[in-house]
């Protein structure tokens, strides 16, 4: 990570939110820039050279959708997306147009710099498995040189599908993957519309890696939007 | 009977028609005894005065005929341009009604008030376009000469020798409040005539020398006068009555006038009306359908209805009863409607006939005993006995299209013919008997035969075979033999007897058939009722009653059909659902209109455009008119019989209640929901603004101190404070969370998005929502083996879950424990949440489910009381159940069911390609 202060870039039309994520990110160190209007937020995003974008969904002048979509034309620096409750479909367009993260409103400040912290973490290249290969968080121990996954020490057998499904969210741990991405990854674009296929395999894995699956420690899911790998503590 | 006091329904049927005319406008006729007498003149004059008062008087048609006396009378009088009607390359000029009613002055002239409109014009007559406009509270002026009367128009035929064809019913005469006569003596009369005074067409000129002659003018002079002073002495009757002048207190008479169909209907219908009218009773016209009149050619029939219509213009009523004895139905009515006066023709049976037939006329008079019988004289014999030749005045302009248009019936030629084979087969087995058995048997096989024939055949062929057999049986039986000469006298007694047997039993035979085929008739119609009045019953919506109506009309009447309704403004549209089969797709708007504004009936066959194609029928209930029914028929006789008359009467009654009945559960069903919704919205507002209140109070109150005490505060009381904020705010926005969910689904907006989930992932997800809350509390889940599958919507069974185990979080002690039960068989899954703590209020299971219900309103740490009906609402959504109960061994039990398909999803096993079922899927 760089010394210098990170910069984030708000796109939200409500002052009092900007208000609140000004004070708490400033609050942590991060240097905050607002933009009221979508137009406006795709010029800070160009001009600021920010390592954040939080963007909410809601703005008056364009969809967020277009936002992300604008900004992912030249730059892959995180977008964390801001979006009310119940609105499940906007935030899977969201994600698939390219957006990192989602926070649903109303939200803590905790739970927005762990978001960031992710988010971070990606951007600034592939966490653990960079080093030898070894993917570790809590019990779960994956080398993924050797394909060999560990559950407190014991060896743990998966079947190719179950394996390219975890690798898949170990290569993107801490971050959300939408239905129709981990889908079209390791079933091929054809399967897009089997998601219970995903459902079932993500079940076997919990049995799998999970001390009890119905309350899981790695394999998270967002309700109506996709799946994540816990990481660390955040 | 008392006969002093006044009858109360006579008064109140006054009170009711002075009241319509306070609303309708006056009607005053300027009568004359014919044309030059000056009417137009006089009406001209009245209209000056008027004028001079400053009262908005208009005229909207005047013929002057080019006399420029009357002409000078104009000036200074608005005049309505008359309309062009352009008929067959002829423009003809006529009254502009619309003109006149959109104009709406207090009083318009109209002359000519017999004038007989052309075609395209709303009304056939004149006077139905004065009739609407004082309908429409206009008074009107109008002229008329005592020839166009149409219950004098016999008299007048007769003494002029011209029959007039323009004619107005008495009851327009009768209902006009004011008549005036405008009268000339003859021989002035005929000096303006020859002075080139009174306008005479060209061509009307030399029948008009024959009609001005001066005993011409002398009687009609007379009759002109008599009719004005029976006014005058009815309105005299009047007065006495509403001033309760007893002596004069009339007995209610009712008139009977008894129809045939012959020549001599229409006058008796005539005469009826002038009798009822002078004695001022009410009177009915009866036509009795026996048997052998049902035998009747249909233009005769035709002949009948068309009699019936007419009296039914001048004010009867009108009955036809089916019997089989004529004396008998006539006796029977006339003491069931109090009849005092009896009106018919005289015997047309004469001399021996009479005295062995009898007649209707002597069995009335025998067995009548109140009633008083007025025999009316037939017309010279020979002059048009047949009624079908005969054209009342009134339908000669508008026939009834249809009508006297069903094919001739067929001779019944095969009748005959087999008349003739079974005649013959008597005959071969009479020959056969001949010489073994008496004649007398011989006799008997011939009665046979024509009793087969007479129930197979009827009348014709069944009298024919009489004859036949009467001629075989004397050509081959009676001596000599190959000879229609009869040997001994004795055998004439034989044939004769023979004859007359044969006779009688044909024509008892065919009374009995076509008595037969009248019950037949009649239980088919009450068929034909009883089927669309079931289905009607059963007919839940509009949309439904009008399907069925239409279809039943169409079986019964075959027409195509339609029913309008108005929209909101009252205007008729065409019908937005869909047309079936037996629709009509070119129903003319804007008679139906006037159908709707008026309540009566119009179109073809009626007096109210007739040149429209369909029939417009009024579909009213009582005052309420609800629509118009459209018909189209293929034949007006299917319509316009007088029976068939009666049954689409009580069609259009039927169908009127069957969608009054609707409307009603519709409008009780919309006044419920609009009820509950208003009792939801109250209690709604109640429970948001207790609730929603509470924790804002804290935040406003936590926030102000926090503003404005900053200095004075220590620093862990500004945490407290900032705490408190927190959590209150975290509490309202679960509560906003629910009202809105609750929003979203009694707003039936949302939609299910059923996929296949494993069941452990959708309790995974609510676990670890609600993780931090159920930190101290220890929660067992069972779920069945392996990876059980739901078909259902993950993300709003999961709020199910939540509600369910926030809802045990807050009304159990903290740290008891709670189980999260799921088992799960064919075609259904069943989930139970079961917490340890005190359990519900017995009797209030089922109550927890109702909106804003708390188990303890006074809790402080309550919700707004929507948890377990989101709960409800979402299962229901799913097609299942939810139920509560408590456990044996205490503490509270929410279980609920969802249905789910039979098939569950299938899996690609990724090592052999093959499907695998749900059972095997879990098996690593």
């Amino acid at each position: 990570m760089t010394c210098t202060n990170p910069v984030v870039v708000v796109i939200e039309d409500d002052p009092a939110i900007r208000l609140f994520l000004r004070t708490g990110l400033a609050a942590h160190h991060f240097k905050v820039f607002e933009a009221e209007r979508g137009q406006q937020g795709i010029i800070e995003a160009g001009v600021r050279k920010p390592d954040l974008i939080i963007l909410d969904l809601g703005l008056p002048d364009m969809e967020g959708v277009e936002v992300i979509k604008s900004i992912r034309a030249w730059s892959a620096l995180p977008i964390i997306i801001l979006s009310a409750r119940s609105a499940e479909q906007h935030k899977i367009d969201a994600l698939d147009a390219g957006a990192d993260d989602y926070l649903t409103k109303p939200f803590g400040l905790g739970e927005l710099l762990a978001r960031i912290r992710v988010a971070q973490r990606h951007s600034a290249c592939s966490p653990a498995q960079a080093e030898n290969g070894l993917f570790v968080t809590g019990a779960l121990q994956v080398d993924l040189l050797k394909r060999q996954v560990f559950v407190a020490g014991n060896e743990v057998h998966l079947t190719p599908i179950q394996y390219r499904l975890l690798s898949l969210l170990i290569k993107n741990a801490g971050k959300v993957l939408t239905h129709q991405y981990l889908l079209k990854e390791v079933w091929g674009p054809s399967y897009k519309d089997n998601s219970h296929y995903l459902r079932i395999y993500m079940s076997q894995l919990r049995q799998k890696l999970e001390t009890d699956p119905t309350r899981p420690e790695y394999l998270l899911t967002d309700s109506g939007v996709g799946y994540r790998l816990k990481v660390g503590s955040g | 009977m008392d006969n002093d006091r006044p009858d109360p329904d006579q008064l109140l049927a006054r009170v009711e028609r002075n009241q319509m005319r306070a609303r309708r406008g006056r009607l005053k006729i300027f009568f004359g005894a014919s044309a030059g007498v000056g009417k137009t003149y006089a009406m001209l004059l009245a209209a000056k005065e008027k004028r001079a008062e400053h009262i908005d008087i208009v005229v909207g048609l005047v013929e002057t005929h080019g006399r420029k006396d009357t002409a000078a009378l104009l000036e200074g009088l608005e005049v309505l341009p008359p309309v062009q009607i352009d008929y067959r390359c002829t423009s003809l000029y006529e009254f502009d009604l619309d003109a006149a009613l959109k104009r709406k002055p207090s009083i318009i002239l109209v002359d000519e008030l017999a004038h007989t409109n052309a075609q395209g014009c709303r009304h056939p007559k004149r006077w139905q376009d004065i009739e609407e406009l004082l309908e429409a509270g206009i008074d009107v002026y109008t002229a008329l000469n005592v020839q166009h009367l149409e219950s004098l128009n016999d008299d007048v035929s007769q003494i002029s020798g011209i029959r007039v064809w323009e004619t107005v019913p008495d009851t327009v005469f009768e209902g006009a409040d004011e008549v005036e006569l405008v009268d000339l003596p003859p021989d002035e009369l005929l000096n303006r005539l020859k002075d080139g005074k009174v306008y005479l067409p060209q061509q009307a000129k030399e029948a008009a020398q024959h009609f001005f002659r001066k005993g011409n003018l002398i009687a009609l002079r007379e009759l002109a006068l008599r009719q004005t002073a029976s006014r005058v002495d009815a309105q005299m009757l009047d007065y006495r009555e509403d001033h309760c002048i007893r002596e004069v207190w009339h007995v209610n008479e009712r008139i009977l006038v008894c129809i045939g169909a012959n020549a001599l209907a229409e006058r008796l219908v005539r005469a009826g009306k002038r009798f009822a009218t002078s004695l001022r009773a009410a009177w009915i016209v009866v036509y009795v359908e026996t048997p052998e009149l049902q035998r009747l050619s249909a233009q005769q029939r035709d002949g009948v209805l068309r009699i019936l219509r007419l009296a039914e213009q001048l004010g009867a009523e009108t009955v036809t009863l089916n019997a089989p004895q004529m004396s008998e139905a006539i006796i029977k009515f006339s003491n069931e409607r109090n009849v005092t006066k009896i009106v018919m023709g005289k015997p047309t049976r004469r001399g021996w006939k009479r005295l062995v037939l009898g007649s209707v006329v002597d069995v009335l008079i025998s067995d009548a005993h109140n009633i008083s019988l007025y025999l009316l004289g037939s017309p010279k014999p020979g002059q048009g006995d047949d009624i079908s030749k005969q054209e009342t005045a009134l339908y000669r302009k508008n026939p009834l299209p249809g009508l006297g248009k069903r094919p001739a019936q067929k001779a019944n030629s095969k009748g005959y013919v087999w008349a003739v084979i079974v005649t013959v087969a008597s005959t071969a087995l009479a020959y056969l008997m001949f010489g073994r058995f008496e004649l007398a048997n011989l006799v008997m096989v011939f009665l046979l035969g024509v009793v087969f024939t007479a129930t197979r055949f009827g009348r014709g062929p069944s009298i024919f075979a009489s004859f036949l057999g009467v001629a075989i049986f004397d050509l081959l039986f009676v001596p000599p033999y190959y000879s229609f000469t009869v040997g001994d006298s004795q055998y004439l007694v034989t044939l004769l007897a023979m004859l007359t047997v044969a006779m009688l039993i044909s024509s008892l035979m065919a009374n009995v058939r076509s008595q037969a085929k009248v019950a037949g008739h009649r239980e088919r119609r009450a068929t034909v009722l009883y089927a669309m009045s079931k289905e009607l019953t059963a007919s839940q919506s509009e949309d439904e009653i009008v399907r069925t109506a239409v279809h039943h009309v169409h079986a019964e009447f075959g027409s195509r059909n339609v029913i309008l309704f108005p929209d909101a403004n009252g205007r008729v549209v065409y019908p937005v659902s869909p047309a079936i089969a037996e629709s009509l797709h070119t129903a003319d708007l804007s008679v139906a209109q006037w159908v709707m504004d008026h309540n009566e009936i119009a179109g073809q066959g009626t007096h109210t455009l007739p040149g429209a194609e369909a029939i417009y029928l009024p579909l009213s209930d009582k005052a309420t008119m609800l629509g118009v029914l459209v018909l189209l028929p293929v034949n007006l006789r299917r319509v316009f019989l007088p029976e068939q008359q009666k049954l689409l009467e009580t069609f259009l009654g039927q169908i009127a209640q069957a969608i009054i009945r609707v409307r009603l559960t519709e409008q009780a069903r919309k006044t419920q929901v609009a009820m509950e919704a208003e009792r939801l919205r109250n209690s709604l507002l109640s429970s948001i603004s207790h609730d929603l209140r509470t924790p804002l109070a804290t935040i406003v109150g936590s926030a102000s101190t926090l503003v404005e005490e900053d200095n004075a505060l220590k620093p862990e009381d500004k945490r407290e404070l900032n705490r408190a904020i927190y959590e209150e705010a975290q509490r309202m926005s679960s509560l906003v969370n629910n009202i809105l969910e609750m929003a979203r689904l009694d707003a039936g907006a949302v939609e299910l998005n059923k996929q296949w989930y494993p069941l452990d992932e959708i309790i995974g997800i609510v676990l670890t929502r609600l993780q931090k809350r159920l930190a101290d509390r220890q929660v067992s889940v069972k779920l069945p083996p392996g990876i059980a599958m739901v078909f259902v919507d993950a993300v709003m069974i999961e709020q199910v879950l939540v509600n369910l185990l926030e809802n045990a979080l807050r009304y159990t002690p903290d740290g008891s424990p709670l189980d999260i039960m799921a088992t799960s068989a064919a075609g259904t899954v069943d989930i139970a949440v079961a917490d340890q703590g005190f359990g519900l209020p017995p009797g209030d299971e089922n109550k927890v489910f109702e909106k804003f219900y708390r188990v303890r309103k006074e809790a402080a740490q309550s919700g707004v009381g929507l948890g377990l009906a989101i709960c409800k609402a979402i299962i229901e959504a799913h097609g299942g159940s939810i139920r509560a109960s408590n456990r044996p061994s205490g503490g509270a039990l929410f279980l609920f069911s969802i249905p789910q398909p039979d098939t569950p999803p299938t899996l690609v096993r990724e090592d052999q390609g093959r499907l695998i079922d749900q059972n095997t899927i879990g098996q690593p």
